[in-house]
């Protein structure tokens, strides 16, 4: 897929599929070119034995950055209910490295851990006890009185829902996409 | 100062004041006899005095507002002062005859101006300030350039239209002039900081006359705007260094770290102002700047210090200078009117206002991701409202150089009240209206600081990809560059070492529940109490607390092992880390704990349990003899945890009732489901008889007592009172078993002996041993900790800090390696054997090991693995 064969119909589903400007996915492509070294995919380079998929191509390159879109301003209600549910079920998906639909304590408590990873002054088994401590109150807050015979088996995306009921998302997730003017300012 | 502004105050207030002031004069009664009894000294206590009573008017009369929640709610306070000022004023005014009143300026700028500055500065959200910073300054800046001007001009076009009585004598400078001071909006808003510049400019103007202005000047008076406003901002900043500074270094004298704090604004203030730079900015400045840095260094009582004083300063200079202006409007020599200038005004800048906003919203959202929309900007037009600021200033100015200063100050009387009383009586029912989103304030949630702090993750990431260098990558480069140098630098080291904002989310929570369960008082149990350390407690305040549930969560209809495992093993080490932490303020609440723990520990819920008992009475042999299961003991505390959960529901708080017993046996069989589905599974492989001294034997002991007191319960319900011999364990006592390190504790001794543990019913044992081990992680060294991070090899594993960030592979597939723990756990658990063997008395080792079991257990993945790892685990017990 490289710039010379995009031809216009090619951008033009893109732009139909992602919401993306033609401009932008210009730019975006030549971003791609640059970070894959001008194949045509993206290779994983961390050395992650499984969960990673191997390569991305411009589509999916495209597809993820288009969680990241800001929300039009035209939109009315549900579209924007429905743009959140799209950004959040990202975010969720990032949470749920084993994508089967529930974040686990486990997979909580990498992601905590690695966010805490940063501050050396911080013990894993503290990461690990608010991960915990996360978790419990995911539960509280989703299920609330739970039956003795219940067990909090990890948050749903129907829970992940409602722990970010509090945050706006979707006039958070956003990254600003440049123009074609702006591309010879980065890189 | 004020006192000696407001000789006329005196007067009014010099008969409350007598009444004070004998009680006062007391000691003037000492003298001997022959001498005057009492001598009136009013003259030198006067001005001190007066402020007092000022200061005291204004906050009773602060009481009074907030006695009626009703009027309140839809009158601002603001609005309630300037009445009382009015009221006050016409009292004054009736006494003396004379209204000779003037707010100095001197006074205001001075004393009342910087604590409502550096409280607004203070506590500002810095999160939503930086994150909207762009659009603030845009308000500020041009906003208030734009308002000035506009207004400014406009009223010298209706001057030049003949609307105004000639008696105004104005220049266009003039009047921008006063376009600038009353552009500046309510002075607890941050935004309010340009107008001071603006303003310092163009006095700087009129006192040169306009005549004398040359073009250079208007340069240079451009380049002063940036000099005065940068100026006052980075005074403000250093001043912010030097504090956060100087606060690392008072930990042995904690009781000045309050003074410090305003002692370094005020100064930071007071530098500003002289340099005439812009003192607000500074002094705001310097509070969002120091804010991080002070409140990790100082102590909790500081902080709290800080947060009042701050809090009462700006609330008093508040109220006084409301009340000022109240007085100042009943005083009509100090005004003159112009109906043209005074309608003029109100008209434009509410206009204007509106106008400037709409323009640079509009502005504005060509660059917003997220524009403001329509009701945004109603309300920000609407919002302008004029306070104490527009009226200092104007009081400011020089009545030589302006000579039209009594119409402007006429006028800056009629807006303030204007704006404070109809606007603010009206923005309420506004905003309602419009259903503006109010920003609400509900409680910081962990998860909620957690997910966002992974999304500033992932949006620096996503810029990192896109190659676009934006705002988030700006700010994760800031704070990069924060916690490698700054915090470093301006922290002290224990504070930067659990200064994270997550951390401090989670200590916070940790500190709320603790103070929630204290406040209810020692004689009510409730379940938060047991669960004090741990965060979901907070949760807890409802007796079926998902944590409870979620601990006990073994369960016969849903048998999840992991589930069981991990819960288990993060609330042991959460105990372990929480209670070191908050050892000092928690330790009264859990003695008390501990004390009714052991008292009501039956009442359960009425369940059907029968037909699981009488299969336990089978397997009971085979539990006696199988002593070492991880498991159990997650039972053991499941169930504890269960049981409190019952007798929480209960009601009473007594355990001895009647109906205690058959609740608390209607709740076991869940747990006792579980313990046999453990225990079939690895019977095969857990060799009967190990070494008492295994590690997991620590556990078993406690896990045994659990199982034998299952038994128990089918039998007789009497257990409570006699417990059977068989409840005490082997060796030593379970307790002591399981808490080796904790027979050199003197203190805790009493309530673990093995007299205690024998007499007392086996189920409380429990409870013992669960009360101790939280005492004991309060008194035990805090090396422990040390010493487990340094055996645990998990600890020391490199961190992976910017895992998030990687770019691709983070946004593709973000999966941290589940089976990371597994890898490693039964090497570990070799080296914990194998020092146990060779150093088994040794209390440090001995310590890690419970620390220990649980961390292990926590790294195991989901599956199988945890059984796996039990079975190499005995192995290697048994070499």
């Amino acid at each position: 897929m490289g710039s010379s064969q995009s031809t216009s119909e090619e951008v033009r589903e893109l732009v139909g599929k992602t919401g993306f400007s033609s401009d932008q996915i210009e730019q975006l492509h030549r971003r791609f070119k640059q970070l894959s070294g001008n194949q045509l995919t993206i290779r994983n380079l961390r050395k992650a034995p499984t969960g990673l998929a191997d390569e991305i191509n411009f589509e999916d390159f495209l597809t993820i950055m288009s969680y990241f879109r800001p929300i039009e301003t035209n939109m009315d209600e549900e579209q924007l209910e429905h743009c959140r549910k799209e950004k959040l079920r990202f975010l969720f998906h990032m949470y749920d490295s084993d994508s089967d639909g529930r974040i686990t304590l486990e997979e909580y408590r990498n992601v905590v851990e690695e966010l805490l990873s940063g501050n050396p002054h911080i013990e894993k088994e503290s990461a690990r006890s608010i991960a915990d401590g996360a978790m419990m109150e995911a539960a509280s807050v989703c299920v609330g009185q739970m039956q003795p015979d219940q067990v909090y088996e990890g948050i749903t995306f129907d829970d992940f829902l409602k722990i970010w009921q509090g945050i706006d998302i979707e006039t958070k997730m956003h990254v600003r996409f440049l123009n074609m003017e702006t591309i010879a300012l980065c890189h | 100062m004020l006192p000696a502004t407001l000789p006329l105050l005196g007067m009014p207030l010099s008969g409350a004041g007598a009444g004070v002031a004998d009680g006062a004069a007391g000691e003037s009664v000492l003298p001997p006899a022959g001498l005057a009894l009492l001598r009136w000294q009013w003259h030198e206590v006067e001005a001190p005095y007066l402020v007092a009573v000022w200061i005291l008017v204004a906050s009773l009369a602060k009481i009074v507002f907030h006695l009626s929640r009703k009027v309140t709610s839809v009158v601002p306070e603001s609005c309630l002062l300037i009445l009382l000022g009015l009221v006050l004023g016409g009292i004054v005014l009736a006494v003396a005859k004379k209204a000779e009143y003037q707010l100095e300026p001197g006074t205001f700028f001075l004393f009342l101006l910087p604590p409502i500055v550096l409280d607004s500065g203070y506590f500002m959200p810095s999160r939503l300030f930086f994150d909207n910073l762009g659009a603030i300054l845009t308000y500020a800046v041009v906003g208030t350039l734009w308002n000035s001007f506009t207004t400014g001009a406009a009223l010298w076009g209706i001057q030049q239209a003949g609307l105004m009585a000639p008696t105004v004598r104005a220049g266009l400078l003039d009047f921008l002039l006063f376009g600038s001071l009353i552009s500046a909006v309510d002075p607890v808003a941050v935004l309010a900081v340009f107008e001071e510049v603006l303003y310092k400019v163009y006095n700087s103007f009129v006192e040169m006359g306009s005549v004398n202005v040359q073009a250079i000047d208007y340069v240079k008076g451009v380049a002063s705007l940036f000099v005065v406003s940068l100026g006052g901002a980075a005074v403000g900043l250093v001043f912010a260094f030097l504090l956060a500074l100087t606060t690392r270094f008072t930990k042995r004298v904690r009781i000045i770290e309050p003074l410090l704090v305003f002692l370094l604004a005020y100064a930071a203030y007071l530098t500003a102002e002289m340099a005439s730079l812009s003192a607000i900015l500074a002094v705001t400045m310097c509070g969002v700047g120091c804010k991080k840095y002070v409140e990790a260094n100082i102590s909790h009582k500081s902080r709290t210090a800080v947060k009042y004083t701050m809090k009462t300063l700006a609330s008093c200079a508040e109220t006084v200078i409301f009340m000022l202006l109240g007085i100042s409007a009943v005083d009509s020599s100090k005004w003159a009117w112009d109906t043209g200038l005074v309608l003029g005004t109100l008209f434009f800048i509410l206009l204007f206002r509106a106008l400037g906003v709409v323009l640079q919203t509009w502005v504005l959202n060509q660059f917003r991701l997220v524009p403001l929309d329509k009701i945004d900007q109603v309300v920000m037009s609407y919002g302008g409202l004029r306070g104490a600021v527009a009226f200092a200033l104007v009081i400011l100015l020089d009545k030589t150089k302006v000579p039209a200063k009594d119409y402007f100050v006429a006028t800056t009387i009629v807006v303030v009240f204007f704006t404070v009383i109809v606007q603010g009586l009206t923005i309420k029912p506004l905003v309602k209206w419009l259903k503006v989103k109010r920003s609400d304030h509900h409680k910081p949630t962990l998860n909620q600081e957690l997910h966002e702090h992974t999304f500033d993750h992932i949006l620096a990431a996503v810029e990192d990809v896109v190659g676009h260098h934006g705002y988030h990558y700006w700010r994760d480069r800031w704070e990069q560059f924060d916690k490698k140098y700054l915090s470093q630098l301006l922290m002290r080291r224990s504070a930067y070492r659990i200064r994270d904002q997550i951390w401090d989310v989670y200590y916070k929570l940790n500190i709320r529940d603790a103070i929630s369960f204290v406040d209810q008082g020692g004689h009510v149990l409730s379940s938060s109490g047991l669960t004090l350390p741990s965060m979901p407690s907070r949760n807890s305040a409802a007796e079926t607390s998902v944590t409870n549930l979620l601990r006990e969560s073994g369960s016969g209809a849903c048998l999840d092992l992991q589930v069981i495992d991990t819960v288990r093993s993060g609330k042991d080490r959460e105990d372990a880390i929480m209670h070191h932490l908050l050892s000092g303020g928690l330790y009264k609440p859990r003695r008390r704990y501990k004390a009714s723990c052991s008292r009501h520990f039956i009442s359960e819920d009425a369940q059907a349990r029968q037909d699981k008992e009488v299969f336990q009475q089978n397997m009971k042999r085979r539990l006696e003899s199988f002593k070492s299961t991880k498991h159990n003991v997650c039972l053991s505390k499941s169930k504890l945890r269960l049981r409190k959960a019952g007798r929480k529901k209960d009601g009473s708080a007594d355990k001895d009732t009647p109906n205690g017993k058959p609740h608390r046996a209607s709740n076991l069989p869940d747990t006792a489901a579980v313990i046999l589905a453990v225990e079939s599974e690895e019977e095969s492989d857990s060799s009967e008889t190990e070494k008492e001294d295994d590690e997991g034997i620590v556990f078993v002991a406690r896990a045994t007592n659990e199982v034998f007191r299952e038994h128990k319960v089918p039998g007789n319900g009497s257990m409570e009172v006699c417990p059977s011999p068989r409840i005490i364990p082997p060796s030593p006592t379970c307790a002591e078993k399981e808490l080796p390190w904790k027979s050199g504790q003197g203190d805790l001794a009493v309530y673990v002996s093995s007299e205690t543990t024998k007499i007392v019913p086996v189920d409380m044992q429990t409870g013992w041993n669960q009360s101790i081990s939280s005492l004991e992680s309060l008194a035990s060294p805090p090396c422990a900790q040390a010493a487990l991070r340094a055996a645990h090899p998990l600890a020391c594993a490199p961190p992976r800090g910017d895992e998030l960030r990687d770019p691709l592979a983070a946004l593709v597939t973000p999966s941290p390696e589940p089976h990371a723990g597994f890898t490693f756990a039964p090497s570990l658990a070799k080296a914990g054997r194998s020092r146990s063997e060779s150093s088994a008395d040794a209390p440090e080792q001995q310590e890690l090991q419970p620390l220990m079991a649980p961390e292990d257990r926590g790294c195991l993945s989901p599956g199988t693995a945890n059984a796996r790892w039990l079975i190499q685990f005995n192995r290697a017990g048994r070499l």
